[in-house]
């Protein structure tokens, strides 16, 4: 069979192995169900009055942030489980099989594509049942679905380096925190940038993740646009095309 | 001649030529050599740091040598290491099993990354769960079985493409020795089958019940190679070791144990070479019932790991040293 038919393979069986830790850990199940309900409620009820949206309501402001955010800490158990099996001597055992070696990360990328999946389906009912209401079109949605799937494997390519990085599994949590935190916060996430200082204003109007959280805002309920577009479009690709050779120029330092 | 010559490199399972090996300005192999027939055991038997467990993973293609070279099934372990790894099993030093995922699907993830005929992995799967003794555990998460089992389990996912050799880095460490006695009779059984097996050990015991051939690795090097009976021979013969209860026996006793007996004054006890194995222990404890010394214990002491340490090297291993050091 060809080459890359068997990468792929691998990577499946690898994949299945990561999603049953999911659906088996109940550490999982709990962050991948509860996380995004309670920031959806947290921000719409302690912070929502507070905040000027303008013509947008919060609930209608909040959606896109809160998705973008929890696709953000979906990705670190990338970093988590690749450190853990980094640590662990099932590496080894991986590694002295006839398999395709990549498939150790692919596989743990697939199962946060899958993860991501199920949050945004919770974090959309729950966005109706605090007053979300888009007025997407099919075709809206769609190129939300699409811009989500890709931004889950941008940030995930990028966990994954950081799994390859870290020595324990108490600095892959933190590196999660530490950098996932700011970005979602300096941001258009929760707040509009506009009141911000001038210096976190810049960082936050040019960041990739305010260009994909404005793009999927204007999609769903209609704010403008402007470059966001296809600027998120090019910051996702850009972080795969990079991070996917360093991953494994990485995979190949750690092995030796 | 061409004949013969094929005939004997096919019977080659492992060779090792001068397998060199530095982390930093550390050295942990300096050259080792050594065969390994098809269908043998081999243990390599060395104390914590020696090189054994560097030595397996670069026959296991985890680790490139710096220096020197190594086939296993008649691949080269660098240019070749795909197909070395279709015909090789490893257990690890850690047991590698998924916590997480349960003894059966462990042994069928195993088998798909191998690429196995996915039509065959059920009932491959079945057999090793029988094999191992793990039926009923079958369908329980992994991180619930004891040490035994999660080292059973990753023996039986080292053998899911019954590969014709295997590597075991320290297979019994850790075990309780109930566990451990069974781990034994399953290796026994594997070689019996065929199986080419290398395995690193630090225990004397485990190679002498296990292993057709030993090697004694130290510093990263090998020190000596043969059976184990010739490595004993080589540590010296048995020896007669009783332990007094009264320190006042100890002149006596040590007489009638004959001229080259020796004692430690602090211990009371008294040793003597077993020049007539069991018979020697016989006649030493006729002799001090007839004197009327009470003692406290009386053995006959095979030689150690330690003793073949010694012998070959004049130090102890590194561990005896340390614990020595504590006691002083």
């Amino acid at each position: 069979m060809h080459n890359l038919t068997w990468a792929f393979k691998d990577s499946v069986v690898l994949a299945r192995r990561s999603i049953l830790h999911i659906l088996r850990s109940f550490d999982q199940v709990m962050s991948l169900i509860m996380f995004p309900i309670m920031f959806m409620l947290l921000n719409r009820y302690v912070l929502g009055g507070a905040i000027d949206t303008g013509k947008v309501s919060y609930a209608n402001y909040l959606f896109a942030g809160i998705l973008v955010q929890t696709l953000a800490f979906g990705a670190n158990y990338t970093t988590i489980n690749l450190a853990v099996d980094m640590k662990e001597g099932i590496i080894d055992r991986f590694r002295s099989l006839p398999m395709h070696n990549a498939a150790v990360v692919v596989g743990h990328i697939i199962s946060d594509l899958f993860r991501n999946i199920i949050s945004g389906l919770i974090i959309v009912l729950v966005g109706f049942v605090i007053g979300f209401r888009p007025n997407a079109s099919a075709g809206e949605w769609l190129l939300v679905a699409l811009l989500a799937i890709l931004f889950t494997l941008a940030i995930s390519w990028l966990s994954a380096i950081l799994g390859l990085l870290v020595k324990s599994l108490e600095a892959a949590q933190w590196m999660g925190f530490i950098i996932i935190f700011p970005l979602t916060f300096i941001s258009s996430a929760f707040v509009p940038t506009n009141t911000m200082p001038s210096v976190l204003r810049v960082f936050a109007e040019n960041q990739p993740l305010t260009h994909v959280i404005d793009t999927m805002r204007a999609w769903l309920v209609g704010t403008s646009l402007d470059n966001s577009g296809w600027l998120s479009f090019v910051w996702c690709i850009a972080i795969i095309i990079v991070s996917v050779p360093v991953t494994a120029w990485l995979f190949r330092r750690r092995s030796n | 001649m061409a004949t013969k010559h094929s005939r004997i490199s096919a019977s080659v399972a492992i060779q090792a030529k001068g397998l060199r090996k530095s982390y930093g300005e550390q050295q942990v192999l300096k050259g080792v050599d050594f065969t390994l027939e098809q269908g043998s055991i081999l243990a390599l038997l060395g104390p914590n740091g020696a090189g054994k467990t560097t030595t397996i993973r670069i026959l296991s293609t985890l680790l490139k040598p710096d220096e020197g070279s190594a086939s296993v099934n008649g691949f080269d372990v660098v240019k070749k290491s795909a197909q070395v790894r279709a015909s090789i099993g490893l257990t690890g030093q850690f047991a590698a099993v998924d916590d997480y995922m349960t003894g059966r699907e462990n042994i069928l993830m195993i088998g798909q990354l191998y690429h196995l005929p996915a039509e065959d992995l059920p009932e491959r799967t079945r057999d090793l769960l029988e094999q191992f003794d793990l039926v009923d555990a079958a369908d329980r998460p992994a991180r619930t079985y004891s040490g035994g089992m999660k080292r059973r389990l990753d023996l039986a996912m080292s053998l899911v493409a019954s590969p014709a050799i295997l590597f075991l880095d320290e297979p019994t460490t850790g075990l309780d020795p109930r566990s451990r006695l069974a781990l034994w009779h399953m290796i026994k059984e594997l070689a019996r089958g065929g199986t080419t097996i290398l395995l690193t050990t630090q225990y004397m015991e485990e190679a002498e019940y296990l292993a057709d051939n030993v090697i004694v690795i130290d510093h990263g090097q090998v020190i000596a190679e043969g059976t184990v009976s010739e490595l004993k021979a080589q540590a010296g013969a048995e020896r007669v070791e009783v332990t007094l209860k009264r320190a006042k026996d100890l002149h006596v006793v040590r007489k009638l144990a004959g001229a080259e007996a020796s004692s430690d004054e602090e211990t009371l006890m008294v040793t003597a070479p077993a020049r007539k194995g069991a018979e020697s222990l016989y006649e030493l404890l006729g002799k001090l019932n007839t004197a009327k010394i009470p003692l406290e214990s009386a053995a006959l002491r095979r030689p150690t790991l330690d003793d073949v340490f010694l012998a070959l090297t004049g130090h102890a291993t590194e561990e005896e040293a340390a614990k020595e050091a504590k006691h002083a």
